[in-house]
């Protein structure tokens, strides 16, 4: 590769990472694309790719592309933080080309096989059934390999090089976040204690272990491209982690009202759920405190110039900052208390928070995050938004908000015709899916679904070329 | 440089995430302990003797199951083999699945087995929920056993020609494109008739676990609006 400004092995990994992220991020756009048409018009792809596939793939593409990026992002900043090569980066070479063949015959299997007969050997060989860990038993005993690879990559650097906090944290973070897949790999006739467990991976990866992770991300962030101080970054960076994992770990009762397990999580799970977004005020408040601070510090000083080291990675970590707060909290605790929940369990509601809780929380973040190793890997010292960064943006922010706005709508109807007039019957069901407010907020839902994936061909290409664009300063 | 406070004080803020991250934890594992214990699978000696299980054991399937409000305890819960009068279930009468009330603990097991095993394999939770989880593109299927629609008063045994309720739904689950209720159709994902009776036991199974009360008033207003 001409003009590779990576000395780090470490960051060399961190970018084919970013890479087959991306393309498996506009993989989960284009399936969701073809679900979403099929909310519009049933026999689109029927008995081809039906809505069941598109959907797999839809949000099992998301798990994977968001974990390549995650891990991505623990190699990118593993040499800055350690000040070190990471350690044992020849195997961390090897499992990333195990991990992307094994996501793709996985992929493949989805796609042209589908289902298979009730019996384990489809358990093992083609689809686990079980939303968002569909992948086949097979694919599960890989990815607990390439994960314990990459969690001993992460600990031996941590322990070897400079143990900071964020290192710390990641540390702890990643081997729960590993250690709770093993949850998930078993089968039962059970399905109360399946759902019991299944929620363990779930929940605790995507409310607890990915948030804190975007804690230490975001924290890492701000000392990268503002300069900010790291024991103030730190500082927060610790009350985070007690305030999510505080409020997470038993928030996972308001998975357990209605699955079979005992009332007293109603309680439980009103009480820490209704914390949970907590900690997210205090990120959003923290990224916008710090900024402000090192502006102001620096304009003290005379200097006028913007702190910021990264322009399009700073707007995502701030559209992070807000994201996390709006979907997962504010859309989150719209229906998280179990008066309430028994009315919204299992409807469109939860489809839009949803949506727009793995884009802010996660998929905001983790493209800033494509934007810090496009300068790294560039030698860029100050890089600005290009017109293309700036529209695609736009497009995706504005896309998946209305998305969501979409979704509610549709949520809304489906609460009050299918479960408070109908009962939740089959025939309930119908009448509310047919309802006019219903399908419009489905034709919307498509069209700003289309946007949303406008915009990511216009990030696409702006993450290929702004390297080579000379309006930055190098 | 010396601290100031506590409350900037780095090591303190690590050592309170320390702990409140065990306690949460540790207290996460007890409740597991104590849920795990009330949704372990019920067996043939629980029914036989009256005993209430949150998840009943397979054999359930040699039972009525119905599904009623319980002023005691403010919600609708399942009723299997009657209502006792008294907020419990009767665990008396019986009801016929595929022409037979006396399936074994063994036979039940098996079939109820199988259509866990299918319910994963067709990947049912992807346009159906379970319990309210999975995907909305299609009916949630916790309480699909009670759904009037395949009872006497509904339409589906006329549509698929059959005259219980066990037998229209696997064959509509055997051949669900041949009976569209919705422009939105299942797809046939080639169930076989054994499989099918499997997942007809799991979802009389599933109908029988106590969910809180979830869904609420289900199949109540059935009929009374939209003319129907």
């Amino acid at each position: 590769m001409a003009n590779n400004y990576l000395k780090s092995e470490s960051k060399q990994l961190a970018t084919w990472y970013f890479t087959f992220a991306a393309i498996i991020f506009g993989a989960q756009l284009v399936f969701g694309l073809v679900a979403a048409i099929q909310f519009v018009m049933p026999s689109f792809l029927y008995q081809i790719l039906d809505f069941s596939i598109a959907r797999i793939l839809h949000i099992n593409a998301l798990v994977v592309w968001m974990v390549f990026a995650m891990f991505g992002s623990v190699y990118w900043l593993l040499p800055d933080e350690t000040e070190i090569e990471t350690v044992g980066i020849k195997v961390g070479k090897l499992l990333f080309w195990v991990f992307a063949a094994a996501i793709v015959v996985v992929v493949l299997v989805f796609l042209f096989i589908q289902v298979g007969p009730a019996d384990q050997t489809t358990i093992w060989f083609i689809t686990e059934g079980r939303e968002y860990i569909e992948a086949p038993r097979w694919a599960d005993i890989g990815i607990v390999i390439v994960a314990l690879g990459f969690v001993a990559n992460l600990f031996l650097t941590g322990i070897k090089g400079k143990q900071t906090g964020i290192v710390t944290v990641l540390m702890a973070d990643m081997i729960a976040f590993a250690g709770l897949y093993l949850a998930g790999m078993f089968f039962t006739d059970n399905i109360s204690v399946d759902q019991y467990w299944w929620w363990w991976v779930i929940h605790l990866w995507v409310e607890a272990t990915w948030e804190v992770f975007v804690g230490a991300i975001a924290a890492y962030g701000l000392i990268k491209m503002l300069g900010a101080h790291r024991q103030v970054v730190e500082m927060w960076l610790w009350i985070e982690v007690s305030m999510l994992f505080g409020s997470g770990i038993l928030g996972m009762g308001h998975h357990y009202f209605w699955i079979g397990t005992p009332e007293y999580w109603w309680e439980i799970g009103a009480l820490f759920s209704a914390l949970e977004p907590l900690p997210l005020v205090a990120m959003f408040v923290h990224v916008l405190y710090d900024w402000g601070k090192t502006q102001g510090a620096q304009e003290a000083h005379g200097d006028k110039v913007s702190v910021i080291k990264n322009k399009p990675a700073f707007t995502w970590f701030v559209l992070n900052a807000f994201g996390n707060f709006l979907g997962a909290g504010v859309w989150g605790f719209f229906h998280t208390l179990p008066q309430i929940n028994l009315y919204t369990h299992g409807t469109q509601f939860t489809a839009a928070h949803g949506h727009l809780a793995f884009f802010g929380a996660y998929a905001t973040i983790l493209i800033g995050m494509f934007y810090l190793a496009v300068q790294g890997k560039n030698g860029i010292k100050v890089m600005k938004s290009t017109k293309l960064s700036i529209w695609s943006t736009a497009m995706i922010t504005g896309g998946v908000m209305g998305m969501t706005v979409a979704l509610t709508i549709a949520g809304y109807v489906q609460v009050i015709v299918e479960r408070a007039q109908m009962g939740a019957t089959w025939s309930g069901y119908f009448d509310s899916q047919s309802g006019v407010w219903f399908t419009q907020a489905m034709d919307w839902r498509l069209l700003m679904g289309v946007i949303t994936f406008l915009g990511f061909i216009l990030l696409a290409t702006d993450l290929l070329r702004t390297g080579k664009s000379a309006i930055h300063e190098r | 440089m010396a601290n100031k406070s506590v409350w900037s004080d780095n090591r303190f803020w690590q050592r309170t995430a320390a702990w409140v991250t065990g306690f949460a934890s540790i207290l996460l594992i007890w409740l597991t302990f104590d849920t795990s214990a009330q949704i372990s699978m019920g067996n043939d000696a629980d029914l036989k003797n009256g005993v209430t299980k949150r998840v009943p054991g397979p054999t359930v399937i040699n039972y009525k199951i119905s599904y009623e409000m319980s002023t005691k305890r403010g919600h609708e819960v399942p009723y299997i083999g009657g209502n006792d009068g008294k907020g419990g279930s009767l665990f008396k009468e019986k009801e016929k699945f595929f022409g037979r009330d006396d399936y074994s603990e063994k036979e039940a097991g098996d079939l109820l087995h199988l259509g866990k095993l299918g319910s994963q394999a067709k990947n049912c939770m992807d346009c159906h929920t379970l319990m309210g989880n999975g995907a909305y593109y299609a009916p949630d299927l916790t309480k699909a056993w009670l759904d009037p629609a395949w009872g006497p008063e509904g339409s589906m045994q006329a549509v698929t020609g059959k005259s219980t309720k066990e037998e229209a739904m696997a064959e509509f689950l055997q051949h669900p494109e041949l009976y569209p209720t919705h422009a939105r159709m299942m797809p046939n994902l080639g169930i076989t008739a054994q499989e099918a009776k499997g997942l007809v036991a799991f979802l009389k199974h599933l109908s029988s676990i106590d969910t809180n009360g979830f869904p609420r008033n289900f199949g109540k207003i059935q009929g009374a609006l939209n003319g129907k």
